[in-house]
């Protein structure tokens, strides 16, 4: 039973590349970065057996800690890449329990990173081959570390898996998981000058992860190199008892999902709390619908959300950058950057409306009012979105004669981006998640075509703002307020009329290409 | 109501009482036919069925009547006026729900009635009687206010067939509007296009189940692999047999699955 899992779950893998050529360079991509880092992680364990147990010890625990911790979070944001073994579907046939719980372990371990684990933490046990008793312990420590990465990752799948039929979970956490993502450059960066300046932070935090069940399993060998051995005692029962209690839930949840298959239960309790929203308010014509509408998809549709997140950690990015390589430019750049993704959104707009477009074409919806309806939306929160992002670096640095050029810049890109995103998004849809699926997911496609949008698009845009760009450089450089206020009125009145052209152009693209447009919808999903 | 709706020559003038003139429709995809110069006449009033077994066309004939899917030839008149030729003003008499296709599903049911009303371009205190109408006739008030993401696959047809009736067109066009729908939700639907029929509107429903067409339309067209087999009244389709046997006649079937022996308990 156990190889037979093992072997369907090869077999699915191999299908499945075999299926899709995109899938297959995703793993072997996969498989060079996972080498490369698994190589840069071999090296280092192998080099830590050469440093003395009070350095090594906290290391191979924050790097273990670390590994964990991926291993326990990755089900909750990945949520059905790796579901292939998914015990619900198991539920019709007649396994024993025990067996599907062994076969789904060792099948969590196939894959890159199951492979990059065991390889990893099978070096741990290199660092610590410094006598007998050490190593015993580092294969231990090592062993009940694998089988935590395991058997948490597989406890934590079941878990959301029960919780992510709810829609709304799933949703929300998706979104709250984009953060830490989005600042782990920043935060790694930090870290490491962290390293540079505070050794003594690191390994204090190293202590207290030792004893929890993150560290505690590679805390063992730790404990008995440095001749603590009561205390290796201690974490070694802590990693024990943490990896049978993960294992006992685990099967309990198992246990559970065999007998109550996924289904898709709704969460009706939240009826009667929501009334016509921007529909209410918004005005009462087809654009103004059209704008009430992608307005409520900004706010319920996990992709509309996963752009907008990014955008207010555009300063906290670049501050973060800028102030590593002394750069306080780039910091300055914040407003016309977020400002760029903002507009710049709006190029996705109707791929994200799927097949649904349908209905404006059915219903005869004019092109331009289609146009109208998606900008008006983005430009309520995105105008007052970007000024205030603009502003931020400028109260952090005291600059404030450069403001005006560089507001006119932000205003420029959002103005200018959004009409341009009007015209590519009439013409050109692009690959995106389907409704409802994960905003993470890349879905195989027309890739090329992606590709090539953005890349001409971005360089559309180039032309168009470059007036203000230009504008604000002189003011950079020669240090007179008169270039900015210029390029804050050009950024205004070009942006403004860039808008309205690309909204008319993209209008009459939309009224004579429709029926293309919905076509590729139907292609694409 | 015994309109002789087949065949209809092409190039023929606009037969007074049609409400739907599909005339030669044809569409290719990558070199294989899907409608092969389809034409069509669907008399006003009439409650018309078009059958057919999975890939006969019915979804691409209907996609090129409704302004969704441009046809490589051939046209289609909305009471007398050209689909093509003048979309906003064909699109304005026709109510349309399309098989297989996404709804705005992040809105709740009443949002997405009140969204298609005012793309229809109806001021609002229309749009919220009606939209009381509909979600009380679909019996769905009750779940006004949730989201289409959470509604059973009936429900969904539900508001998906009342967001195509919201600007009271004079033609319905409806791809499969019975597939995956409860027999009372189907009960609720016919009654409510019946009625609709009686009032002077004209309907036409693509469907699998001969049984439904025979007891609901008056009129029926059988396509196979792109073309017309027959069309016409109900009765003079089924000339005296059953409906669903004179279907699988036409269309040619498969009998009984032999070498399954080992089933046979």
């Amino acid at each position: 039973m156990v190889a037979h899992l093992i072997t369907l779950k090869l077999a699915l893998l191999r299908n499945g590349l075999r299926r899709n050529v995109a899938q297959l360079v995703g793993l072997i991509v996969a498989s060079l970065y996972g080498l490369g880092l698994l190589f840069l992680a071999v090296l280092g364990l192998i080099l830590l057996r050469l440093v003395n147990a009070g350095i090594a010890g906290p290391i191979v625990v924050l790097g273990g800690s670390a590994l964990l911790a991926g291993w326990t979070f990755a089900p909750i944001l990945v949520s059905g890449v790796d579901l292939t073994l998914d015990p619900g579907r198991f539920a019709p046939y007649p396994i024993p329990l025990s067996r599907l719980l062994v076969g789904q372990a060792l099948g969590g371990l196939i894959g890159v990173p199951g492979v990059c684990t065991t390889v990893a933490l099978a070096s741990t046990t290199v660092t610590w081959a410094r006598d007998p008793l050490t190593f015993v312990a580092g294969v231990l420590g090592a062993a009940l570390a694998l089988g935590l990465c395991v058997v948490v990752s597989r406890l934590v799948a079941s878990a959301v898996t029960d919780l992510a039929t709810s829609r709304r979970f799933r949703e929300g956490s998706r979104m709250v998981m984009m953060v830490p993502i989005v600042l782990l450059g920043p935060i790694v960066g930090l870290a490491i000058r962290g390293m540079e300046t505070n050794l003594d932070a690191m390994r204090a935090l190293a202590q207290v992860l030792a004893w929890t069940p993150f560290g505690a399993p590679l805390g063992v060998p730790a404990a008995v190199a440095e001749g603590h051995l009561p205390e290796a005692f201690v974490k070694l029962l802590i990693a024990a008892a943490s990896l049978v209690l993960a294992a006992w839930a685990w099967s309990r949840a198992l246990a559970r999902a065999l007998v109550t298959p996924a289904s898709r239960a709704s969460s009706g309790s939240r009826a009667g709390r929501r009334g016509l929203g921007p529909f209410g308010w918004m005005p009462a014509s087809p654009g103004g619908a059209i704008a009430a509408r992608a307005l409520t998809y900004w706010v319920r549709d996990p992709r509309y959300g996963t752009a907008l997140i990014i955008v207010p950690l555009v300063p906290v990015i670049l501050f973060f950058s800028s102030a590593q390589q002394h750069q306080s430019n780039l910091f300055l750049l914040s407003g016309p950057l977020a400002a760029f993704l903002l507009a710049w959104s709006l190029a996705t707009d109707v791929s994200y409306d799927s097949t649904a477009f349908s209905l404006h074409l059915t219903a005869g919806v004019r092109g331009r009012a289609d146009r109208w309806g998606r900008a008006l939306a983005l430009m309520t929160f995105a105008l007052p979105g970007a000024v205030v992002i603009t502003l931020v670096p400028f109260a952090v640095s005291g600059r404030w004669d450069l403001l005006p050029g560089y507001l006119g810049l932000a205003l420029g890109v959002l103005l200018s981006g959004s009409g341009l995103a009007s015209v590519v998004s009439a013409r050109f849809t692009v690959t995106v998640p389907l409704p409802g699926e994960s905003p993470f997911k890349r879905p195989p496609g027309n890739t090329t075509q992606t590709f090539l949008v953005q890349i001409g698009g971005l360089v559309t845009l180039g032309l168009l703002v470059l007036p203000e760009i230009v504008l604000v450089a002189f003011s950079a450089s020669t240090g007179q307020a008169g270039y900015g206020w210029v390029s804050l009125l050009v950024g205004i009145v070009l942006g403004s009329a860039l808008f309205v052209l690309g909204i008319t152009l993209g209008g009459m693209w939309l009224d004579r290409r429709g029926p293309e447009v919905y076509a590729s919808l139907v292609r694409s999903g | 109501m015994t309109l002789p709706s087949y065949p209809v020559p092409e190039g023929a003038g606009y037969p007074a009482g049609s409400a739907l003139s599909i005339r030669g429709l044809a569409k290719a995809f990558a070199g294989k036919t899907a409608v092969d110069g389809i034409s069509l006449e669907v008399p006003t009033g009439s409650f018309y069925g078009l059958v057919g077994p999975n890939g006969a066309g019915k979804t691409t004939t209907l996609s090129m009547a409704t302004g969704l899917l441009r046809p490589d030839a051939g046209t289609a008149l909305v009471l007398g006026r050209d689909v093509w030729q003048d979309p906003l003003g064909a699109k304005r008499l026709m109510g349309v729900l399309p098989d297989g296709v996404r709804l705005f599903d992040r809105l709740s049911g009443e949002q997405l009635i009140t969204y298609a009303g005012l793309l229809h371009g109806l001021d609002r205190a229309t749009v919220v009687a009606r939209t009381r109408d509909l979600l009380e006739a679909f019996d769905l008030t009750g779940d006004a206010r949730n989201l289409v993401v959470d509604y059973s696959a009936g429900m969904t047809k539900k508001i998906a067939l009342a967001a195509s009736l919201v600007h009271a067109p004079r033609l319905l066009v409806l791809d499969e509007p019975f597939e995956s729908v409860d027999p009372v939700s189907a009960a609720n639907i016919r009654a409510i296009l019946t009625d609709y029929v009686h009032s002077g509107g004209t309907v036409i429903v693509s469907s699998h189940v001969m049984d439904l067409v025979q007891r609901m339309c008056d009129h029926v067209a059988v396509v196979a692999q792109g073309r017309i087999l027959a069309a016409g009244t109900v009765d003079e389709v089924r000339s005296g047999s059953s409906l669903e046997d004179r279907f699988v006649e036409l269309v040619g079937g498969h009998g009984p699955a032999e070498g399954l022996s080992w089933l046979h308990t």
